[in-house]
């Protein structure tokens, strides 16, 4: 039994695998915990300033669109490279798993606000009106009627967001971003060690399984339709 | 007192001024029951949405003891309008809130009432409205009219001197209508609050409503008691809401009445004379036979009447007219 793994996994390293999966956990935890914290309150804005809404700003509303689509539309990949400057700037390195995160956040964090204004727009406008009649200031409406009532829709989109900034973050280990996707391409594509691709692709399966697991889990909780 | 002196609302739609409430000056009596009755799209949502400037008007003023509403500040709105409830066709319940925390939120906004006194006036108006034993519930597990009574308690947490009602019974049943609309006529008496109902069905007018306004293509085609405006519709638009909410259909009634024979009388009884065996008395003394075409029998809020449409033959007509007269009945001479 012990010849067998041998000969199919011969060459795993299995403490490097352990540390390319923590260094995966950390650089999708942090990207997502600033792309929520970016991303959200952009969502929140870009909800107010739409059209016919409580803030309603035509060309504030065009200015944060436009930013919120040229991030959308430039290729995770591209971003990637084109980040590179800037991540150097802001922390001194474009490598690893720090040097991953800046990139994985303007992926993230765009994508996250466009789920947050759709969720928000799904909020019934009644509720609205309602908690305006109730003499309710903005700032009331959003945190006291408007999140609450979509945090589902806003769970489901965390899940997606930590979803995509798996894959994301797998990629970045083409510029040398570390974790499994580092691993993956500089052991299982360069070295040509197909054991090394196959596990930390079955890795980055569980990993987004579990997520989508707890985030429909959550949503579920916080449902009360 | 709501006062609208000459309020106007348009929309701008594609840069055309879409009018939606032409000119209307109105007063609507401090702790009275005042309906707004109208075929939607007739500009009834837009009035009672005027009273709490969730539509600013395009013109004219709105005063409400004697302020000018129009004038006041945003935070000067904000405070007004925790000082005027509302109520909804679709309830706008918050679904993340349970029921006690539905009520609570009013209170919470206005951030001038400590936990306890959240606290005592949720179990309060809970009671109030006979949701005791469903505090901790969310809306979804709620009927329609507990839903319905959950949005009154709210509207109520503030002690609101109005209580705007948006169609608050289209989306209940007959018999939760009826609970619904006893518990608004109960408050109102209860709390000398002014209550302003907009509704498509004369039936709740009926009911409930002291005065009533009646609209059509946003515009106010008559208003006054409701015990005048529903006996004695003028406006068209008037006597369709009245024929429908009595289940009549006017032609067949003309057909009826073509094939009655003599004069034809509409009599209508208020109040006590509801109860008064007259018609036999008259048609003792004066020899007239009367045959009822149609007639209908039932209460305006709290006040009985009777409406009955007759048929006369034979007999001193002038007498048992003038009788019925002397007898406080109103008599219109149909043919």
């Amino acid at each position: 039994m012990e010849a067998l793994m041998e000969g199919l996994m011969g060459n795993v390293d299995w403490a490097e695998i352990g540390w390319a999966s923590w260094d995966t956990l950390i650089m999708v935890g942090m990207s997502l915990l600033f792309s929520v914290l970016i991303g959200l309150p952009v969502g929140v804005l870009l909800f107010l300033f739409g059209k016919r809404q409580l803030l309603e700003q035509p060309v504030a509303y065009a200015v944060l669109s436009f930013v919120v689509n040229v991030l959308r539309s430039v290729p995770f990949i591209i971003l990637l490279i084109v980040m590179i400057p800037f991540t150097v700037m802001l922390i001194g390195t474009s490598l690893g798993v720090a040097g991953a995160i800046p990139p994985l956040v303007a992926g993230g964090a765009p994508f996250f606000a466009r789920l947050v204004e759709t969720s928000l727009r799904e909020v019934d406008r009644g509720i609205i009106e309602a908690t305006q009649a109730m003499g309710a200031n903005v700032r009331q409406i959003v945190f006291g009627a408007l999140l609450p009532e979509a945090l589902p829709g806003l769970i489901a989109g965390i899940t997606v967001t930590a979803i995509t900034l798996v894959s994301y973050a797998a990629m970045s280990g083409v510029i040398g971003g570390g974790g499994l996707g580092d691993l993956a391409i500089r052991f299982g594509y360069q070295r040509f060690q197909t054991d090394v691709m196959v596990i930390t692709v079955a890795l980055l399966v569980i990993f987004v399984q579990i997520l989508q697991m707890v985030g429909d889990r959550l949503v579920l909780y916080f449902s009360r339709k | 007192m709501i006062v609208f002196d000459q309020v106007q609302k348009s929309y701008q739609v594609k840069g055309q001024a879409i009018p939606a409430l032409q000119p209307t000056s109105m007063t609507i009596e401090t702790g009275e029951i005042f309906g707004i009755v109208g075929h939607s799209g007739a500009g009834k949502s837009t009035l009672v949405r005027l009273i709490n400037l969730l539509e600013p008007p395009t013109s004219g003023r709105i005063l409400i003891d004697d302020e000018n509403i129009t004038d006041y500040s945003p935070a000067e709105l904000r405070a007004f309008r925790r000082k005027v409830g509302m109520i909804f066709q679709h309830f706008n319940l918050l679904s993340s809130k349970t029921v006690a925390d539905n009520i609570a939120f009013p209170m919470k906004l206005a951030g001038i009432y400590s936990q306890q006194e959240i606290r005592d006036r949720v179990d309060e108006l809970l009671k109030r409205v006979s949701l005791a034993d469903q505090a901790s519930k969310y809306p979804s597990q709620l009927s329609g009219g507990q839903k319905q009574r959950v949005g009154i308690a709210r509207a109520l947490a503030c002690r609101p001197t109005i209580l705007l009602c948006d169609e608050a019974t289209s989306a209940l049943d007959p018999q939760t209508t009826q609970s619904v609309l006893r518990l608004l006529a109960d408050i109102n008496k209860e709390l000398g609050l002014t209550i302003v109902l907009i509704t498509h069905e004369m039936d709740v007018v009926r009911r409930v409503c002291d005065r009533v306004a009646v609209m059509d293509a946003g515009e106010v085609v008559e208003m006054g008691k409701v015990s005048d405006v529903f006996l004695h519709p003028k406006h068209p638009t008037t006597r369709d809401f009245v024929f429908e909410s009595e289940h009549i259909d006017h032609e067949d009634m003309q057909r009826d009445l073509a094939k009655a024979k003599g004069r034809i009388l509409r009599l209508t009884f208020r109040g006590e004379s509801t109860y008064t065996p007259l018609l036999g008395s008259v048609a003792r003394e004066s020899g007239v036979d009367f045959s009822i075409l149609s007639g209908r029998i039932d209460h305006i809020k709290d006040t009985p009447y009777g409406q009955l449409t007759l048929s006369l033959v034979g007999g001193d007509l002038d007498l048992a007219m003038n009788a019925l007269k002397a007898a406080d009945v109103h008599v219109e001479v149909l043919r």
